[in-house]
Order: structure tokens, then C-alpha cells, then sequence
């Protein structure tokens, strides 16, 4: 690395006004989603992939980033206004900050979580672009037997981590890397599992099935549990918070940030988890523990934080790997795989431009979701009062048209629904498709890394324990994949299967 | 990326029972067996010389086993929901959306689409007749300005 050079270079790039544009639009597009119970981030970049065909690489990545971490800002909203957490990641975010808000301190919460969440953000950037280098400069090095082992490794935690269990998940990860087999085998030209199907010949599009498995499926779960009634959202006034709750959430954002930035790398951690376990150690090492859930500012400052900076840090396995660590990760991968870009080692020196720019944009994009989240918040909640029936139709819509735009074909749009029935499917009998999608976009590359090991190796897979790093990947892989079976043989199954969302 | 956590709560959403989650199980056996089939159709070849069957062969022999894991595991899996009246609503909507394919191809996407929004407002979402004329009309015209206006996406159009 040759200095700062190819980092200030960035800024030219951000400061470009479509990027700045489009920038604007990625967070406000997030802010929106995140205010909407329903839809999630993967969903919504997933739904907005055919837009992003005509921008620049950059310029689309921006929109698509910007979408991702401005979902981590407007999922705090309701959860601290209406107890309903618009993401995952804010789930909660919702025992102290209701509290907080029927104590007529809703707005203080807001403040806290906006303060906390750029905070989070910008640290988790700094550390970043600082660390995203080394490690790229390290994966250099990377062979076949190395992407094989970190492929799989990826795979497997995110099914362990996702939501449901983990049986489920590793199928639906197997589900996963099937599908990514139709189509013509790149080693001798073979085709598979295309049913002589001339718009199979050439593999699935992974926009048609990641907007079918996290749009549409969305769409027509939330079609069943419609019939909630939305309260009307409390009044928010004085959303500055005064210095004693600043001195009192202090700490929570500097561990927050720390907590955020490690599990947002490790492939399957993300901002759920990082909000989960930043709200753990806050009421484990607070003095007064009985303070949370019945308002302490800690509780809101500390998963607000976390899951910003786990958004964050989420991009650089992405980014110097070429590994999505989550399901919106995958997408964004997808969206990089369409516009000619392949994530890896290899994109902070051949592609800086969009490294850096991507990476600059979140500075922006942090300060923008600041100055709208203090002073906006009142236009994001009245948003809430657009019933979901209004809002359901024309996100079909959106998603069916825009599946066409893509090929310019109706069999595009087939499998969208194909898909979103799938998906809707998989969620109603407890499968999270994230795990499908990501094992999706990361078929072909496994397959080919283990066939070229596998020539490499002369066959012989020990092949992979006799180098460090796969062999060290693996030996993760095991003991991961190894672990909850020892402990139930061990311990006795203490907890039986009802283990879902709430951790 | 999960809605609404709190939505799922255990009273709210009844498990479905040992049935669906036996059909679910043998769907994936089925599945993975055929997919195995199919691989070794393929040529697995050897492991110095992968065939293009290979990698499948691996992936659904694994899909096949968890499979089987899961139909041991039927009886006492809980984390499945309970289809019930309101899966009809997804039929609905799913059948609105298999029309406007069938359609878009001849007749161009205003009405097929008009229809689907009308269909999802009125019979899935019970809005009111007016509201559901007025927004399905109205996202159709936008939907035309955006994309055959602006944009000139060269999606099938009626007018």
C-alpha cells in the first residue's frame, strides 16, 4: 500500500454528485425500510438489484450500502416508539426504549440510539479501512484448497447463527448450493439438471431468485399477519439528549462500537447478533442491573451502537475476501457479480477507486442519517400510518416489472414468483432462506476452488490438512460443525428446540 | 431481515403438526435422492478427475442424510407454523401473480397489472372499492411514466 493516496482518492469519488445522489437515496431508501415493519434490508436491496444495472459499479454499491446501515437507523424508531422493531437488529432496542418512551422520554431514546448508531458507524469505518487492506493483503496468497475451506467455513456459520434450526438451515444451505449447479459445468461442458430447458442452459440468475426468496417471500408472509393494527406512534419532543444521559451512555457506545465492529466480521454474526450481545454485557457489567428494561439509556445506547458498527464491519469479508458474512452481504455480492466486479483480494489494488468510494460513502452516508434522524424523525413516523395493504400491491409490482427489466423476459418473472413461493414456504415450516441464498451466490466458487484442490491435491483430500491456513479453516469448520452434537451427547439435551428468535 | 419478532410469538402462531413437518422431511429425502440419481447420471468420475457430478453428488447426499434427520427428528420439531385460513390469502395472491405472467406477454402489463393491484387492495387487503380503484389506477399510470416514459424499459405495453 502506497500511503493514503488511493483513501483520499475515495473522497473525489464520493464527492462525485451521482454518487453523493445516490447516496442520499440509499439512506433515505433504508430510513424508510427500516421504519417499515415488514420488508428488511436483503429484501429491499433484493427488490431494487434490476435498478442498479444501469449505474456504475460504484455509484450502485453506494445506493446498496447505504440501504443496508440506513435500515440500522429507522429500525430503532419503532422500536422505541411502538414497541414493533422494523429490523431484526432492533429487537432489543425495544425494553428500554418503549420503556423510555412511556416515560415521556422517547425522544431522548432517539437521540441516544442516532448519536450511538453514528458513533458506531464511523469507529467501525475508521477501523476499517485500516484493517480491510491487511487482510486483503493477506488473502493474496489464497489458493484453491484456501477459498475451499473458507467457502465452506462461511457456509456453515451462517446456518448456525441463522434463525430456526440449524438442521434446517445446513439444508437449506445444501438447497443452496444445488441450485447454483444447474446449468453448464465450467470444467467440461456438461449440462445439469436443466430438464433440456433452453432458459435453464446457462445456470439461475441470482437477481430472479434472491427477489423471489427475500422480496416476494416477504411480501406474502406479511400478506397473513396483516390484521395488526398499528397504534398511533407516541409524540416526540426534545430529541437532544442532555449531558447526564450522554455521560451515562458513554461507555455503552465505546463497547458497543467494539462488540459491532468484531461480531460484524466474523461471517454469520451481523447486526442481530452484535445488538444481542452488546445489550448482554451492558446489564451484565451495569451496576445496577435492574435498571434495564424499565428504561436505562444504556439499553438503547448499547444495541443501537452495535448493530451500526456490525453493519459496518460486515463488509470486509466481503470486500478483501470475496466472502458475504450475512444474507444482505450476499445480495450486495450478487449486485458486484453483475456489474463485472469480483469481490476479493485483488479489488483494493486493481479496483481502489470502488473500494475506497464504497468505503468513503459510509462517512457521508452516517453524517446524512444524523442530520435526518434528529431532526426528521417526526416525517419517518408519520410514514407509519400507510397501511401495509396500500404498500403490498405496489411492492409486487415493483418487484415483478423490475424482475423483467433485468433479462427482458417473462421466464424471469416466473421465477420470481417460483421463488417467493419457495420462500414463502421455507419460512412458514421454519427454514431461514438467507443460508439458501448465501450458499447460492457462493456455489460455483466452492465447487471450482474443490475441484481444482481436488486436481492440485492428486485427489488425495488430507491434501487440505497439509496446509496452514486451509487446514486451520477446516479444523474451524469441525469443530463448528462438531460442537452442539458433542454437547448434547455430553450435556444432556437441556434445551430442547424452542430456541427461536429471541436467543 | 425477520419481520416482526415479537409477532411470533408462540400463542400468537400455532406449530404446525407432525404431519406437515413428515411431509417436509420426505420431500427433502425425495429431493436429495433424486438430485443423487441425477449426479451419478452426470459421471462422478474420480476424486484426481472430479466429474460434473461430482459436487452435486456430495451436496444432495448430505441434503439426503439431513433429510433423514429431520423425519427422526419430526414428532419433536415445533418451529414450523401452522398452515390455517389465512394461507388462502397467499393462494389468492400467488394466483393474481401467475395471471398477470400469463398475460403480460399479449395483452402488455396495464391490465394485468391494474387487476393484481385491484385483487390484493380490495380482496386480500379490504380496502374500500374507491381507494382500490383510485390506487390501482394510479400505480399503473406512475408505473407507465416511470418505465415506458422515462426509462423506455422495452416491457410489453398495451398503449
Amino acid at each position: 500500500m502506497d500511503g493514503l493516496s488511493p483513501v483520499l482518492g475515495g473522497f473525489d469519488v464520493v464527492l462525485e454528485p451521482v454518487n453523493l445522489l445516490y447516496c442520499l437515496i440509499g439512506v433515505v431508501i433504508g430510513m424508510l425500510i427500516g421504519v417499515l415493519p415488514g420488508l428488511g434490508p436483503a429484501a429491499t436491496i433484493a427488490i431494487l438489484l434490476p435498478l442498479t444495472f444501469t449505474l456504475e459499479p460504484v455509484t450502485a454499491i453506494i445506493m446498496l450500502a447505504g440501504i443496508f446501515y440506513g435500515a440500522q437507523y429507522g429500525g430503532t424508531i419503532t422500536s422505541v416508539l411502538l414497541r414493533l422493531p422494523g429490523e431484526a437488529s432492533s429487537v432489543v432496542t425495544v425494553f428500554d426504549g418503549y420503556a423510555l418512551t412511556r416515560q415521556g422520554r422517547a425522544g431522548t431514546a432517539l437521540g441516544i440510539a442516532a448519536i450511538g448508531s453514528f458513533v458506531g458507524g464511523t469507529v467501525s469505518i475508521v477501523v476499517l479501512s485500516i484493517v480491510a487492506p491487511i487482510v486483503a493483503g493477506f488473502a493474496l496468497d489464497f489458493g484453491p484448497p484456501e477459498y475451499t475451506a473458507l467457502a465452506l467455513l462461511g457456509i456453515l456459520l451462517v446456518a448456525t447463527i441463522s434463525n430456526g434450526g440449524r438442521i434446517k438451515a445446513v439444508i437449506a444451505a445444501c438447497l443452496g448450493l444445488l441450485l447454483a449447479t444447474v446449468g453448464r459445468d465450467g470444467f467440461v461442458s456438461a449440462e445439469r439438471f436443466t430438464f433440456e430447458s433452453l432458459s435453464l442452459a446457462d445456470g439461475l440468475d441470482f437477481v430472479p431468485l434472491a427477489m423471489g426468496l427475500f422480496g416476494l417471500a416477504e411480501i406474502l408472509y406479511a400478506l397473513e399477519e396483516r390484521h395488526r393494527a398499528v397504534s398511533a406512534p407516541a409524540k416526540v419532543t426534545n430529541v437532544w439528549p442532555s449531558r447526564a444521559d450522554l455521560r451515562q451512555a458513554g461507555g455503552a457506545i465505546g463497547r458497543g462500537s467494539i462488540i459491532g465492529f468484531v461480531l460484524g466480521v466474523l461471517p454469520g454474526g451481523g447486526a442481530v447478533l452484535a445488538s444481542l450481545a452488546a445489550y448482554a454485557i451492558e446489564k451484565r457489567r451495569s451496576r445496577t442491573p435492574e435498571r434495564f428494561g424499565q428504561g436505562a439509556v444504556e439499553g438503547v445506547a448499547a444495541p443501537e451502537t452495535a448493530n451500526n458498527a456490525a453493519a459496518t464491519s460486515s463488509f470486509i469479508p466481503l470486500l478483501t475476501l470475496g466472502i458475504p458474512a450475512n444474507a444482505t452481504m450476499a445480495v450486495i455480492f450478487g449486485a458486484l457479480l453483475i456489474q463485472g466486479v469480483t469481490p476479493g483480494p485483488q479489488l483494493v489494488t486493481e479496483n481502489p477507486e470502488l473500494f475506497w468510494g464504497v468505503i468513503n460513502s459510509m462517512y457521508l452516508g452516517n453524517v446524512l442519517l444524523l442530520i435526518m434522524s434528529i431532526p426528521l424523525v417526526g416525517v419517518f413516523v408519520r410514514i407509519l400510518r400507510v397501511r401495509p395493504a396500500i404498500l403490498a400491491p405496489i411492492t409486487v409490482l415493483i418487484t415483478l416489472v423490475g424482475a423483467y427489466t433485468v433479462n427482458n423476459s417473462t421466464f424471469d418473472i416466473a421465477l420470481v414468483i417460483a421463488f417467493g413461493v419457495l420462500g414463502y414456504l421455507m419460512k412458514k415450516l421454519g427454514f431461514d432462506p438467507g443460508p439458501l441464498v448465501l450458499a447460492f451466490v457462493l456455489g460455483s466458487l466452492l465447487e471450482s476452488s474443490l475441484r481444482r484442490s481436488l486436481l492440485l491435491f492428486d485427489g488425495d483430500p488430507t491434501g487440505f490438512f497439509t496446509r496452514g491456513i486451509s487446514g486451520t479453516l477446516l479444523a474451524c469448520f469441525i469443530a463448528v460443525a462438531l460442537l452442539p452434537a458433542a454437547r448434547s451427547v455430553l450435556g444432556g439435551r437441556r434445551r430442547p428446540a424452542k430456541e427461536k428468535e429471541l436467543v | 431481515m425477520t419481520a416482526d419478532p415479537t409477532s411470533s410469538d408462540p400463542a400468537e402462531v400455532p406449530s404446525a403438526g407432525s404431519v406437515t413437518n413428515l411431509v417436509t422431511a420426505l420431500v427433502l429425502v425425495g429431493l436429495g435422492a433424486a438430485a443423487f440419481a441425477g449426479s451419478l447420471a452426470l459421471g462422478v468420475g474420480s476424486a484426481a478427475r472430479p466429474g460434473p457430478g461430482t459436487w452435486p453428488m456430495l451436496v444432495s447426499g448430505v441434503l439426503t442424510a439431513l433429510g433423514l434427520a429431520l423425519l427422526a427428528l419430526a414428532r419433536r420439531t415445533a418451529d414450523a407454523e401452522r398452515f390455517n385460513r389465512s394461507g388462502l390469502l397467499v393462494l389468492g395472491a400467488v394466483a393474481s401473480m401467475i395471471v398477470f405472467v400469463a398475460l403480460i406477454g399479449t395483452i402488455g402489463f396495464e391490465i394485468p397489472a391494474a387487476v393484481l393491484a385491484f385483487i390484493w387492495l380490495r380482496l386480500l387487503g379490504g380496502e374500500s372499492w374507491r381507494l382500490s380503484v383510485v390506487i390501482s389506477l394510479g400505480t399503473v399510470a406512475a408505473f407507465y411514466l416511470i418505465f415506458v416514459g422515462a426509462l423506455a424499459v422495452p416491457i410489453p405495453h398495451l398503449f
